[in-house]
């Protein structure tokens, strides 16, 4: 491939470590003894429960109704018997409202789920299909989708980038989709080009996924969507240095992609839109890389909504060794889970077991102005200063140091020779401002 | 399955971590130095291998001493001391006596940096500190420099002078250059001339400093600019009168521009953090560097010139600052 791959400023290599599951295809994970289904699967307002203790309900049925815009409802991923309408472990850490569901065995669809014909596909019922299906993004961050397809008339939308970056190490979930589902995912593109009205399309995919870039070229030949090789480089698949590395826009700061003119969906996102918009099947399940040194053998699962995690290290062959840390998302910006009944949930990628051993907490040192801190940094703020007011309360100055403009990717931390947790500083510091802000 | 949610441990991400710690940095460092230190004592014989151990132990001790007495956490393992240390003796004649060679360690550690707070606290790097405050209060041991008797044992070395100082006194008393061959640059390249332990061999700095680019330890932008700079401006100087002002190729291997470049400007804890304020220092060192060696009291400018810059690093550090993504205006 002769395209002289594209990148931003910043970042970092850590090591990819995707080995263990990249050849491994995608497979369906067994159903759970109880599937919990939260509430709150998405930013916005969390949905509301709908169904009681002692229904029965089918596979695909909303369970709970979206309340207010920036919201979408949630729906049983299998058929079965509502056992519980109460507070259950959530992967914020929190124990938050969720749907508890026993299966029934019989996986049995709704009957009344129907996708958009060809002659219906104008935008409004787009949106409102995805709104009903419950599809938000699914590269982590998880805003409802229809919200993103509708920005306000000034701010027109010309260019479409599609996510296939999948920058963080351990996860191959993209990848795996974008080499047995190319179609899937280009229908889903359509889609989101229909709804925008004719923008220029990209595909952005690491260097380091030659499959992937190759089936994805192939399936785009007879189209004008680009395919844009990207240097492998951590966080490339981030929003704003994605819009950088292919358009050469920036993100204005404080603004969104649409300021840029841009929207950026997840490979994943795309294919469950297809999914959809063709069916009328609402997304209730997820495609996760259960991967890491603790558990026995790696593998990428078609997973249903609502599995706990334990059910899929079962699925895996169980631990390998004594368990440490348990990750929900990739290393660099996954949480660490306190239990393993917590549910998988709509923006879940990865499931990521270290042991005991792989777990070091070695003890934070002075900063020694080394810099690396802010030659990694892809906001380009400087990490070391801005804690350092931001442990000393000055949180003004922080934030005139940009600390706002922060994407939370961590690079700072990971390289950061006197194991200082900047981005955990910068997280309270931003916080707090944000809480001001609101206060005001 | 066993029931493991109790021993699981929970810390905000990122929840990988990058191999280099801060005392693998120093203890590169180190390492870098080590054909410095091997090509001193070979010109030098045991007197420069004493002036090494001496400020290096002194060091550490120092360091341990100060932190206990503080009542502080012992440090010494990081690294940071045996470094100083290393670079102390690298900037002192190998005819320093072993009591100077202790005073100097200890004015390095306990009043350059421990007073501070310690690493990363001190302003000032902490061994130019203590060989500045030497070559005031001792000027007369601290400029005897031994000629090099390569292989031999150096004790009955001769007395010399460095090519800095020969040509600081010459212009003084002549207003001319000494007279030059090409081949004493070849020999002032590999370290056969008289001079600080470190100063000496630009081809075993030149291999350290290699190293410390592959391992990424530095980036070229302090070296760079310091040595730009000097190149530049010594060349302008010596364009405008070549008998009055030596070539950049003199100032490039003679004295301690490259220890001072590749080691000593390149301090993290005394430089800039943000690559636009290193180019910044680099420069100003190397302008410094010059203006002394050409028209100050002193044959040799590089410590002055390093000092000097680290006291304007919150300076720099404070007007040089990258700039922030997604401030730049809109492109179509
Ligand atoms: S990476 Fe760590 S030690 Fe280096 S400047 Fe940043 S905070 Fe300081
Ligand atoms: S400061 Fe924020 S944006 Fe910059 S490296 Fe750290 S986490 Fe990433």
């Amino acid at each position: 491939m002769s395209r002289k791959p594209k990148t931003f400023h910043g970042g970092l290599h850590p090591p990819d470590s995707k080995a263990a599951s990249a050849d491994k295809a995608v497979e369906i994970c067994p159903l759970p003894d109880e599937i919990i289904i939260p509430l709150s699967q998405h930013i916005g307002a969390p949905a509301e429960p709908c169904v009681a203790v002692g229904d029965s309900v089918c596979r695909g049925q909303v369970v709970g109704e979206a309340r207010g815009f920036v919201s979408v409802p949630v729906h049983a991923s299998t058929s079965g018997e509502v056992v519980a309408v109460e507070a259950r472990p959530h992967p914020s850490g929190r124990d938050l409202p969720a749907v508890v569901i026993r299966p029934d065995g019989r996986d049995q669809w709704c009957d009344d789920l129907r996708g958009l014909g060809e002659d219906e596909l104008a935008a409004e019922s787009v949106r409102n299909k995805l709104c009903a299906c419950g599809i938000v993004g699914l590269g982590g961050a998880t805003f409802p989708t229809h919200v993103k397809l509708s920005p306000p008339p000034e701010k027109p939308i010309d260019t479409l980038i599609i996510n296939g970056a999948e920058c963080e190490p351990y996860l191959t979930t993209d990848y795996r989709l974008m080499l047995e589902d190319p179609e899937q995912i280009l229908d889903g593109v359509r889609l989101f080009a229909g709804v925008l009205g004719r923008p220029r399309i990209f595909i952005g995919i690491e260097e380091n996924k030659p499959a992937a870039i190759k089936v994805i070229d192939a399936a785009c030949a007879s189209s004008d969507i680009e395919v844009v090789p990207l240097r492998v480089k951590y966080p490339q698949g981030a929003e704003k240095q994605l819009i950088y590395a292919i358009t050469g826009r920036e993100v204005p700061s404080g603004g969104l992609p649409m300021d840029a003119g841009v929207l950026v969906q997840n490979v994943r996102t795309a294919a469950a839109v297809s999914v959809a918009v063709r069916t009328g099947q609402p997304l209730i399940e997820q495609v996760l890389t259960v991967t890491g040194p603790g558990v026995a053998e790696p593998k990428n699962l078609r997973v249903r909504i609502g599995t706990p995690l334990r059910h899929l290290i079962d699925a895996c062959g169980g631990f390998n060794g004594e368990p440490g840390k348990i990750i929900l998302g990739g290393p660099m910006m996954g949480t660490a889970q306190l239990s393993l009944d917590v549910p998988v949930t709509r923006g879940a990628g990865g499931l990521l077991i270290f042991r005991q051993e792989d777990v070091d907490p070695r003890p934070e040192g002075p900063c020694i102005r080394c810099g690396r801190c802010v030659s990694v940094c892809p906001a380009r703020i400087l990490p070391t200063t801005i804690v350092a007011y931001a442990r000393n309360d000055q949180v003004e100055t922080a934030e005139t140091l940009g600390v706002l403009d922060c994407i939370e990717c961590g690079c700072c931390t990971y390289i950061c020779p006197s194991m200082i947790p900047l981005v955990q500083f910068i997280r309270q510091a931003k916080g707090a401002i944000m809480a001001q802000k609101r206060n005001a | 399955m066993p029931d493991v949610d109790k021993q699981l441990y929970l810390s905000s991400s990122p929840h990988i971590h990058a191999e280099q710690t801060t005392g693998a940095i120093m203890r590169a460092v180190i390492y870098a130095l080590l054909p410095a230190c091997a090509v001193s004592v070979y010109f030098f014989g045991l007197p420069a291998l004493w002036v090494l151990l001496v400020c290096m132990a002194g060091c550490v001790a120092a360091e341990a001493l100060c932190r206990k007495i503080m009542g502080r956490e012992q440090t010494w393992r990081d690294g940071s001391a045996a470094l100083t240390g290393i670079l102390l003796a690298l900037n002192l004649p190998p005819s320093t006596p072993w009591w100077l060679a202790l005073l100097g360690a200890v004015v390095a550690v306990v009043v350059a940096k421990q007073i501070f707070g310690g690493l990363g606290y001190n302003p000032f790097n902490p061994a130019l500190v203590a060989r500045v405050v030497l070559l005031i209060s001792f000027p007369v041991q601290m400029t005897r420099w031994s000629a090099p008797s390569p292989g031999g044992s150096g004790l009955d070395a001769l007395t010399t002078a460095t090519p800095l100082g020969e040509m600081k006194t010459a212009v003084m008393l002549t207003g001319q250059l000494p007279s030059h061959s090409g081949a004493q640059t070849v020999d002032y390249f590999v370290g056969n001339m008289g001079g600080c332990l470190g100063e000496v061999s630009a081809l075993a700095l030149l291999a350290g400093a290699i190293y410390l680019f592959w391992k990424r330890i530095i980036t070229w932008h302090i070296p760079l600019s310091f040595i730009g700079s000097v190149v530049v401006l010594g060349g302008i100087f010596w364009l405008v009168d070549p008998a009055r002002y030596p070539s950049p190729l003199f100032h490039l291997v003679t004295g301690g521009l490259l220890l001072g470049a590749f080691f000593m400007a390149t301090d993290m804890v005394t430089s800039p953090v943000a690559p636009v304020g290193m180019i910044v220092f680099g420069t100003g060192c190397g302008v410094v560097t010059v203006l002394i060696r050409l028209f100050g009291g002193y044959p040799e400018g590089v410590s002055f010139a390093i000092l000097l810059m680290n006291a304007a690093t919150p300076l720099i550090d404070r007007y040089c600052r990258p700039r922030k993504f997604g401030y730049m205006p809109r492109k179509a």
